[in-house]
């Protein structure tokens, strides 16, 4: 690929692409680059990066609500909103351990355009549920918007829920308006040492459905839980689930001991307070435990009753390590590199529960030929087509990165 | 109960709607029949019959449907979309009537599908913590299948006990608890849909979808019956707070109380509610259904805290500091649920409250961003004396959501249509000081003429893309959400000035 084109502000992202219209020419969109290796592999001659389109355009604490150019640097605006006791509650996961490859961090645009989220998830939603307005590039090169800056909004179609997650397919964003929530006073972690898989899924339900606005709910099996680098998760010689609560100190105090005593009966009950709390999810947000080695990494979204059922139908097939996540409803396996056997034994997996897998980490050359996302419903892959060619007409905007010939 | 009350008697016929396809109507017997073959027992085509689906709750625009049919089963709507696809029949999608825009507003040529008959919870799934619900089930129905357990759905549009679930998908219905708990959006997992071809589809499940493609769960919901008709809805179900309590603030200006909404919202505090009434208001509720509400203020607002009995307690104390920070003339907690209850009782019964002090009343409904509310509730009584029209105001204050009630009388020649400028004039000040046209209601009719406020033709071009993607022909619900309606094939054209860089500028990369 040669150099990449660099677009410093929303009208040389518009004529970048109006260029690429000119020339059919398909064009690689391009953030922090920290996610190059997360889906297919694009073919293209040329790159548009979208790095030095950065700043925040609008941000007043009060409202809840950041507008920023879409290359600005996640560090930046995590580090914006923490001096004003504010964070993003879906929780941006960074995989650059995972993956390997890009030093500098991600991008804000790129973050909404990969729909990433973290453990939070199932209490605060995704990446898509937090962003309100956007403004980008569409692949007829015309500088659109849509949403708002407003957390209340029904005007016209909600057309940012697409571009969240479409991998740069649909637009180059330019500019995104995204929720941000308070940072509690305080949280802490509850963890029960020793439970089995399907055990460890019961009482993720049973915090789920009690009272207690648990925000975190995941399990490592005792290998994994011994790579911690927090000390009584690594410590602790044995599986470890984990629950996780937050909000005003006296609120974290009462639910502590709530969940202490609910599942005290079941195992050995450790507490992090906050850094250790901190530190453990961080880990389990980037999957920091699959990180640095060389085996095949897939994340699976089922319901989350099914996340052990599952876990023990892919270990009938093959050999797979777990992290539970989401109360069971993300399940990272890590897999052995036969692509196709592992494909063939994780999907199907997923299926039984009416779930769906995504390849994360692969070489390229596996990610080139194999499916990366779940593949699409017959009737769903027509209108998947229709849908980016009214985007994109000439599909240039990072053709196949999602699905091949697409 | 909380209800929403539309009084207005008067009907208009000026609303410029598409213009109905004479051939289509010609052939009405024809349609009647091909309908009666797919829905034996559901097609109505009598008059009389027709009348009670001729408007939804912006009852201003009134129309008699081609004829209305009533599906029950999923195969059936399918067949009536492959029927009406072929024959080039326009369709107009109708959940329980309640829309507030005009979203299900009946076309001359078009055949109304009432989802009425898709009336049941198919499963509630504890263990995944979710509800598998026909689209024609009602929004409270949810609620109470879920609560001997200690569950609920979070959105709670104030018309909830009539309006259906469907209906809340495809207008993305929103409710006094979304600055905590989301809107509709926030809340579905997985949805069945006939797209407008027939093709019946899922997206979703009962779980978090993730790379599962495009988002079409999120483009649907709130898609106004343009995309396709959902068939089948899967909503998540949250546990109910250990602990809900209310509180009452009155305060002497509206400037004060938009204050100490940001003063707490800043604090790091999210009350689960958050809701204001200005004087007009306050009095009218007052009248009708005496919840004890203070009169000598000018401003009210309504908070309420929920979580564990110790966050409550504590967030409650930290609420009435900052209210009596920002200059509060009254402070009062509810200590039981019949008073918190009874503080709700003035809010939700707002609508009709002001129904009785006035014969016709709109209501608005935009959003702006918090910090411009002060301001806004000013020029809107600027523009109250300019239009010489009273309007109370009810509002989401939490997240910035507007209702104006702008009261008229519509046997006075001209009121109304002075109160519809008036509330455009309202929309376009949203728009002006960063909000939006709708925060909750949607387009429809309703605000379809000023949607280029907020968008240019670009904007409107790449959302009317995305329909030309479901709908090639514009059969679905045509005349709604979009002022000008666009050729397919024309606005797919791509002017390409092939071979010449068409930016000189381009060494700059």
């Amino acid at each position: 690929m040669g150099d990449p084109l660099i677009a410093t502000d929303e009208a040389s992202a518009r004529d970048a692409i109006g260029w690429a219209v000119s020339e059919k020419t398909p064009i690689e969109i391009m953030g922090g680059g920290t996610k190059r290796a997360l889906g297919r592999p694009i073919q293209v001659a040329r790159g548009l990066s979208l790095a030095g389109l950065s700043g925040i355009e609008d941000y007043e604490p009060s409202e809840l609500v950041m507008t920023a150019w879409a290359g600005t640097s996640l560090a930046e605006i995590e580090a914006t909103l923490a001096a004003n006791g504010q964070r993003l509650a879906f929780e941006p996961p960074d995989y650059r351990a995972l993956l390997g490859g890009a030093a500098d961090g991600a991008t804000i645009g790129a973050v909404f355009s990969c729909n990433l989220a973290g453990p939070r998830r199932t209490a605060a939603g995704a990446a898509r549920d937090h962003l309100l307005g956007i403004r980008g590039v569409n692949g007829r090169g015309e500088i659109f918007k849509a949403g708002g800056r407003v957390v209340k909004n029904v005007t016209g179609f909600d057309l940012c829920k697409l571009v969240a997650g479409s991998f740069g397919t649909l637009a180059a964003l330019t500019q995104v308006t995204f929720r941000v929530f308070p940072i509690p006073e305080a949280e802490a972690t509850v963890l029960v040492i020793g439970l089995l898989e399907q055990d460890a899924v019961a009482v993720m339900i049973e915090g789920a459905q009690s009272p207690h606005e648990v925000s975190g709910a995941a399990h490592l099996p005792a290998g994994i839980a011994a790579l911690s680098g927090v000390s009584a998760v690594g410590g602790a010689g044995r599986a470890v689930t984990a629950l996780r609560v937050e909000g005003p100190a006296p609120s974290v105090v009462h639910r502590v001991a709530a969940l202490r005593r609910c599942f005290a009966p079941l195992g050995e009950i450790e507490v992090l307070e906050a850094e250790g709390s901190q530190a453990f999810w961080r880990e389990v947000r980037d999957v920091t435990p699959f990180a640095g080695d060389s085996r095949l990494v897939w994340r699976l979204a089922v319901p989350p009753a099914g996340g052990a059922a599952v876990v023990a139908e892919v270990g009938r097939r093959i050999e797979a390590e777990a992290i539970l996540d989401r109360g069971g409803g993300c399940v990272w396996l890590a897999t052995a590199q036969k692509a196709e056997e592992a494909a063939g034994a994780v999907r199907d997996a997923a299926a039984t529960v009416g779930g769906s897998a995504t390849l994360i980490r692969a070489p390229e050359a596996v990610r080139s030929h194999a499916d990366v996302f779940p593949p699409l419903a017959a009737g769903l892959r027509d209108l998947t087509a229709r849908v980016k060619r009214a985007f994109d007409p000439l599909g240039l905007l990072n053709p196949g990165r999602m699905y091949a010939g697409l | 109960m909380p209800r929403v009350v539309i009084p207005v008697r008067c009907v208009k016929t000026d609303m410029r709607m598409p213009v109905p396809d004479t051939p289509t109507i010609a052939r009405r017997q024809q349609i009647v029949g091909a309908l009666r073959r797919i829905v034996p027992d559901g097609v109505i085509a009598d008059e009389a019959a027709m009348r009670p689906y001729e408007c939804d709750g912006l009852a201003v625009y009134r129309q008699i449907p081609l004829v209305v049919v009533l599906p029950s089963t999923v195969e059936q709507v399918s067949a009536i979309l492959r029927y009406c696809n072929a024959n080039n029949v326009k369709i107009v999608p109708r959940g329980a009537g309640t829309s507030l825009s005009g979203g299900a507003l009946p076309l001359a040529d078009a055949v109304t599908i009432g989802l009425g008959r898709f009336n049941r919870i198919l499963e509630i799934d504890w263990d995944n913590r979710c509800v598998v619900a026909q689209p024609g089930v009602t929004n409270l129905a949810i609620t109470n299948a879920v609560q001997h357990r200690g569950f609920y759905y979070a959105p709670d549009p104030s018309s909830q006990i009539a309006c259906s679930i469907g209906g809340n998908v495809a207008e993305n219905a929103g409710g006094v608890h979304c600055l905590k708990y989301g809107l509709t959006t926030n809340n579905v997992l997985g949805l069945q849909i006939v797209l407008p071809d027939g093709e019946v589809v899922r997206v979703g499940g009962r779980h978090q979808p993730e790379g599962e493609g495009y988002d079409l769960m999120g483009l649907l919901t709130g898609s106004e019956g343009l995309l396709g008709i959902v068939t089948e809805v899967t909503v998540r179900i949250l546990r109910k707070p250990e602990t809900v309590r209310a509180m009452l603030m009155g305060f002497a200006s509206n400037e004060a109380a938009g204050d100490a909404v940001a003063a707490i919202i800043g604090a790091g505090v999210v009350p689960a509610g958050l809701e204001m009434m200005d004087r007009l208001a306050i009095h009218a509720a007052e009248e009708f259904v005496h919840a004890g509400y203070p009169l000598d203020v000018e401003a009210l607002l309504i908070a309420e805290l929920d979580g564990p009995q110790a966050e409550v307690d504590y967030l409650v104390e930290r609420v009435a500091a900052i209210a009596a920070r920002c200059g509060a003339a009254c402070v009062r907690v509810s200590a039981s649920e019949d008073e918190r209850l009874r503080f709700w009782a003035g809010r939700k019964a707002a609508f009709p409250a002001v129904g009785r002090i006035s014969p016709d009343y709109l209501c608005m409904d935009g959003t702006i961003p918090r910090r411009r509310l002060a301001e806004v509730l000013a020029r809107i009584r600027a523009l109250s004396e300019k239009h010489g029209l009273r309007v109370a105001n009810v509002f989401h204050a939490g997240d910035g959501n507007l209702h104006p009630l702008i009261l008229f009388d519509a046997n006075r020649p001209g009121e109304l249509e002075r109160a519809e400028e008036f509330g455009a004039d309202i929309l376009r000040l949203c728009v002006e000081v960063g909000g939006v046209l709708t925060g909750e209601h949607g387009v429809g009719v309703e605000k379809r003429d000023l949607m280029p406020v907020m968008f240019d033709e670009v904007d409107l071009e790449q959302q009317q893309r995305v329909k030309c993607a479901f709908d090639a022909g514009g059969l679905l619900n045509p005349g709604k959400v979009f002022p000008t309606l666009h050729n397919c094939a024309e606005m797919g054209r791509l002017r390409v000035s092939g071979g010449q860089l068409p930016f000189p500028d381009l060494p700059r990369f």
